[in-house]
């Protein structure tokens, strides 16, 4: 489904990303995690498609097409998704009317027929009962004046709607006490599926246990430096990030 | 002195035949008014008021004054229909009165609305305090070529008590015509005591031709009287506008002003508020879209006389391409208008690099116990909140059209008429 190969990018100049390469089928769950200042949200940034994220060289192939070649609209309706690490607060825009426009851009793009009022509260409705969030915050202006655990159900809700095929969480535990941790991994959790790949960026094994990933990863560096089952998280929580540097060569770097 | 000679505007409009009335001292006044605008000319960026609004351009053309074939001209009646505007209706065409247009039968009881040439015709005297006054501002070039030139215009009256409710809609349109054209028009508003009233003024125009239209107003709300007014002004590009309205609030009266100005060439909206009486409350709202090469200007000017009385104020230029905004808001609180409460907010949004916007809000207290607060600010879209929207599907130019809208928003949203407001704030997404 996704598959980078040797990727570098820079950020303001900056390289960040040297040379990192991973490849994600669909179904499967991987986290990546990784040192402050590693490069993980840069990746999210990057797959995503924001402004400022330079690509100097390698490739990112996103069910056979170049994914770095999109705009970042044409990324949502191709199935991409990121819940941010901070979700942006948009005053004056309805959150109910945002939801819309977006599921209605994306299903305009692939050719299916636009949902109206009365169907898309349907589907709302459904899928607030996947997300405890409170149909409140659907009449409040995007994000705005939400508490940080609302934000990030918020975004996992919009995900649910949404229901994108690559979802890449960035840092979606930061800011999270233990209540809302659990809600926002049951709403992930709800949402795997055979079709559905899931991106877990995170500095903090706490979320993994929650959302069991198929594969770990370590970032450091720009690039991944060690791959392995779930029990790698469980290594890193107990020797921290000090133990992946002195582990040797980086394992998932191509030269 | 040494006068220069009058650029190509003053000349072309100092050749046209002055309106006749037969009242004398209207007559009289004309030429002294047309008089003093020949001496004077179009006022220059030197002067405070219009530093950042060129007449250069405009001092160049020449307009013929007046549309002979104003009253043939075929009109659709869909360039004007408005969603929630369905009561009395009265539409001047190239500055024209069109009674075959306009809907003036069965006026609500306590309202006399008629074109002001006929009010003339009936009776002049009540007229003639307002229509006197003078202008004694050199930089006041427009209200003298308009009391000089602007021979009709709205004569509107709600009796003291009375209420309409159903919005009374003036309707100004402009319509290519064999040259390029200028006309004037004069308007005289006053509510009685205690009387409300709902008004949409509404100014559209078609075609690329250039023409000028001014326009001179006179509100006058007696003691505890109620004004919503509306003003929507989505001209063509080739329209010049310049207005001017004078506003008077007496003990208690309230005024709520609603503006969207979208389209013209050069605008020029010109509010001058008196709150003469105590506990007078004034809310004014406005949006200002130029793009394009337009240029819309809006110069605010509230004065505090009074007692306990209150303004609100709350602005949004958003200026895209070339084009150029120019808002201030001058506020006064005169000696004694202890207890007042004003405040102005005018924030702006610049969608392009050669897109400006100048702001320039005033404060001056000569009074006690004053409530004040004012503030402007220029920036630009919030870049995250685009990328968000578009990470979520929504396309760049919708995204764009949906935070301007957003942006845009707090200026409707205490307008009233709920269908007259879905209608407007669709038009601010763009």
């Amino acid at each position: 489904m996704l598959k980078i190969e040797n990727l570098h990018a820079r950020v303001a100049g900056k390289e960040i990303l040297k040379g990192l390469s991973l490849s994600v089928n669909a179904g499967e769950v991987h986290a990546i995690m990784g040192p402050n200042g590693a490069g993980k949200s840069t990746l999210g940034n990057v797959l995503s498609g924001r402004d400022g994220y330079e690509v100097t060289s390698g490739s990112v192939t996103y069910n056979g097409v170049d994914l770095l070649a999109l705009e970042p609209e044409a990324r949502a309706a191709a199935g991409v998704f990121l819940a941010f690490q901070y979700p942006v607060e948009i005053p004056g825009v309805n959150n109910t009317y945002f939801l819309r426009a977006a599921l209605n851009a994306q299903r305009k793009v692939r050719g299916e027929k636009e949902l109206d009022s009365m169907q898309f509260l349907k589907l709302v409705r459904e899928k607030l009962k996947v997300m405890q969030i409170s149909d409140e915050l659907l009449h409040r202006a995007v994000n705005e004046g939400f508490s940080g655990g609302e934000k990030k159900r918020n975004e996992i809700f919009q995900m649910a709607l949404l229901e994108p095929k690559l979802a890449i969480l960035d840092e979606t535990d930061s800011g999270l006490d233990i209540d809302a941790l659990k809600q926002v991994a049951q709403g992930v959790n709800a949402l795997r599926s055979p079709e559905r790949s899931f991106l877990v960026i995170t500095h903090y094994q706490r979320l993994l246990d929650y959302i069991e990933p198929d594969f770990v990863h370590v970032l450091a560096g720009g690039r991944i430096v060690e791959s392995g089952d779930k029990t790698l998280a469980l290594k890193l929580e107990e020797h921290g990030y000090a133990w992946v540097r002195e582990h040797g060569e980086p394992a998932g770097a191509t030269a | 002195m040494s006068q220069p000679a009058p650029a190509p505007f003053v000349a072309s409009l100092l050749d046209a035949p002055l309106p006749t009335s037969g009242i004398a001292w209207l007559d009289a006044l004309r030429r002294e008014h047309l008089a003093a605008f020949a001496a004077a000319g179009l006022p220059d960026t030197r002067m405070e008021a219009w530093k950042y609004t060129a007449l250069r351009a405009l001092g160049q053309r020449r307009y013929a004054n007046g549309d002979a074939q104003a009253a043939t001209r075929a009109i659709d009646p869909a360039a004007f229909a408005l969603p929630g505007v369905d009561g009395p209706r009265l539409v001047f065409v190239n500055g024209v009165f069109r009674a075959d247009l306009s809907a003036l039968d069965a006026l609500p009881e306590g309202l006399a609305l008629q074109p002001l040439a006929q009010a003339l015709r009936q009776d002049p005297e009540p007229l003639r305090f307002v229509l006197s006054r003078h202008e004694p501002e050199r930089g006041d070039a427009f209200v003298r070529l308009n009391a000089a030139l602007a021979g009709d215009g709205v004569a509107l009256k709600v009796a003291a008590g009375a209420k309409i409710v159903a919005p009374v809609h003036l309707v100004f349109l402009g319509v290519p015509a064999e040259g390029e054209l200028a006309w004037h028009l004069r308007h005289v508003i006053e509510l009685g005591e205690g009387a409300e009233l709902a008004l949409v003024e509404h100014h559209a125009a078609g075609g690329e031709q250039q023409h000028l239209g001014t326009a001179v107003g006179d509100i006058t709300l007696r003691d505890g009287a109620v004004l919503h007014h509306t003003l929507f002004q989505n001209a063509a590009v080739g329209s010049n506008l310049i207005r001017r309205s004078r506003l008077h609030l007496g003990a208690r009266a309230q005024a709520m002003l609603h503006v969207l100005e979208l389209g013209g060439a050069l605008v020029r909206h010109e509010l001058r508020a008196e709150l003469a009486g105590d506990g007078a409350r004034l809310d004014t709202r406005g949006v200002f879209m130029p793009r394009g090469r337009q240029h819309i200007d809006t110069q605010l000017a509230i004065r505090h006389q009074a007692l306990d009385t209150a303004s609100d104020s709350v602005w949004r230029g958003v200026a895209d391409q070339r084009g150029r905004g120019v808002f201030r808001g001058a506020i006064l609180v005169a000696p004694g208008a202890d207890g007042s409460d004003a405040s102005l907010s005018n924030k702006n949004l610049l969608l392009s690099g050669q897109a400006e916007i100048d702001t320039k809000p005033e404060l001056e207290i000569y009074a006690d116990e004053v409530k004040a607060a004012h503030g402007a600010t220029v920036g630009q879209l919030d870049e995250r909140a685009l990328f968000y929207l578009r990470s979520r599907g929504i396309p760049q130019a919708e995204a764009r059209a949906l935070l301007t809208a957003a942006f845009c928003r707090a200026v409707l949203d205490d307008l009233p008429n709920a269908a007259l407001r879905e209608h407007l704030a669709g038009l601010l997404a763009v």
